[in-house]
């Protein structure tokens, strides 16, 4: 007993050696949370339409995630256990009403545009699942790292997904942002104010890129083209 | 395993500790935030009378100096009551806002009022020539919308519009605020008939028949695009006993 008791402790220490690495790179390719996990599918429908609010709102997951992992694991020897998923439910709000008084003092406009997305963060299954998952299990640094880690294998499917809904929906990347460009067709119809097109004047936005269930084509396209790449994610049975 | 005791003294704490922490942080940010706010909305003002503004800014490259300094020095803010009578700030800050002026009124808030107790904000551009910007509120799909309407001296031209709105749907009723053709189309058409009768902007299904009075209206979003038509008609109509007289 004691052996083991000395054991753990080694093992508790802020130490960042291969298996802490894995905790940050796994989830960005073989254990990732949209496409492999299949948890917080809900927003990356709803936020995708533009690269710019899924890029804050991955930095809000990102934050979330790794702070609620990181209270939670502190705590997780006092958590009654009859109680556990309304104490991660008070810490997650907690931590996602901060971002969006955050944002409604430093950001307006962002908050605005966000606002219901952001209180949304609360219900994102990746959070709760990796507390309960992860974080009640692990120590507080490594439940950190696994936080940051879903934080951002999340954010990288979003982004993604955004890129193509956004270039193909609306024909620009970045649109609402100083460094907005126009890429592609003839349209300056939407949200930005540039006038000169670079390629494809001929190409029609198409609509059905603006709406949710574009974002479902391509993350099944992203399952398809990761599994066809990694054969051991294909579940057999 | 806890005691019950344990449990409700452990979750007590936590909701305690987890309450003060953010009315603290909310109070320490409510400044800034209400301060974001107001610019917010003074750009959606603004917007309206862009092709007026000084030197042709556009809105969205004014920083929020620059937004504050045109609406002290350019803008005059008046609060009507539904007489078309110009209330005092005391008057305002009786109605509930504390700031007193025209920007401080919200007109959500005024939506739920009975329609004799409103007041309403009214915004006077004095630039090359005197711009009235009047704000609406009505009902889209899922909740409320909104807008800013400038029209020019003659009170009946307009020279610009903006819309806003809390949660029509992204690329149909959203395109009310997201697409910049829909405001636009508003400019250069007329709240009056030739003949002086009222006829405010109808957001036409289809397309706009009326060069004057309509606009196209948005596909797959006609209610939106009705409610839209809906505030034209009965909002604009509340400032017509103060610019009758004005």
């Amino acid at each position: 007993m004691a052996e083991t008791a000395v054991a753990e402790k080694k093992k508790e220490g802020i130490g960042f050696g291969k298996k802490e690495r894995r905790l940050l790179t796994d989830p960005l390719n073989e254990n990732n949370p949209i496409t492999v996990q299949v948890l917080g599918i809900c927003s990356a429908l709803a936020v995708t339409s533009l690269i710019f609010p899924s890029l804050v709102i991955s930095v809000a997951v990102v934050f979330v995630c790794a702070f609620s992992s990181l209270l939670t694991s502190l705590l997780r020897k006092y958590i009654p256990n009859a109680v556990r998923m309304i104490v991660m439910l008070v810490i997650i709000a907690f931590l996602v009403t901060l971002v969006e008084l955050t944002l409604k003092a430093f950001s307006f406009t962002v908050y605005k545009q966000l606002s219901v997305y952001i209180g949304l963060i609360i219900t994102n299954c990746i959070v709760m699942g990796r507390l309960e998952a992860f974080a009640m299990a692990n120590d507080p640094w490594k439940s950190f790292l696994d936080g940051i880690g879903n934080g951002l294998g999340y954010g990288a499917i979003l982004l993604i997904i955004a890129f193509f809904r956004e270039l193909f929906g609306k024909g620009t990347l970045f649109a609402g942002t100083p460094i907005a460009l126009n890429i592609i067709g003839a349209g300056n119809d939407f949200l930005i104010n540039t006038e000169t097109n670079f390629l494809f004047g001929w190409y029609v936005n198409n609509n059905l890129m603006v709406m949710p269930a574009a974002a479902m084509f391509i993350i099944g396209i992203l399952i398809w083209v990761q599994r066809a790449k990694f054969p051991k994610l294909v579940d057999v049975s | 395993m806890h005691t019950t005791k344990y449990t409700i003294t452990f979750v007590l704490i936590l909701s305690a500790v987890v309450a003060l922490l953010l009315t603290g942080f909310r109070e320490g940010t409510k400044d800034l935030a209400k301060a974001g706010e107001e610019i917010f909305n003074k750009r959606a003002i603004l917007k309206t009378i862009e092709s007026e503004l000084d030197g042709g800014k556009m809105v969205a490259d004014l920083n929020a100096e620059e937004v504050n300094s045109i609406f002290d020095t350019k803008i005059e803010q008046k609060v009507l009551n539904m007489k078309g009578e110009v209330l005092d700030a005391n008057a305002v800050m009786a109605a509930g806002y504390k700031g007193g002026r025209a920007i401080d009124v919200e007109i959500a808030k005024e939506k739920k009022k009975p329609e004799m107790d409103r007041i309403l904000p009214l915004f006077e551009y004095n630039g090359k020539e005197k711009v009235y910007v009047m704000s609406v509120i009505g009902s889209g799909l899922w909740d409320i919308i909104w807008g800013n309407i400038a029209v020019r001296s003659d009170k009946s031209t307009i020279v610009g519009a903006s819309f806003d709105h809390a949660g029509e749907t992204p690329g149909l009723g959203a395109e009310i605020k997201d697409n910049p053709k829909f405001p636009a189309a508003f400019a250069g058409k007329k709240i009056y008939t030739a003949d002086g009768m009222y006829k405010s902007i109808t957001s036409r299904k289809g397309g706009a028949v009326d060069p004057m009075h309509d606009v196209d209206g948005l596909s797959g979003a006609t209610v939106t695009a009705d409610g839209v038509t809906e505030m034209m008609i009965r909002g604009i109509k509340y400032y017509e006993p103060y610019l009758k007289n004005n």
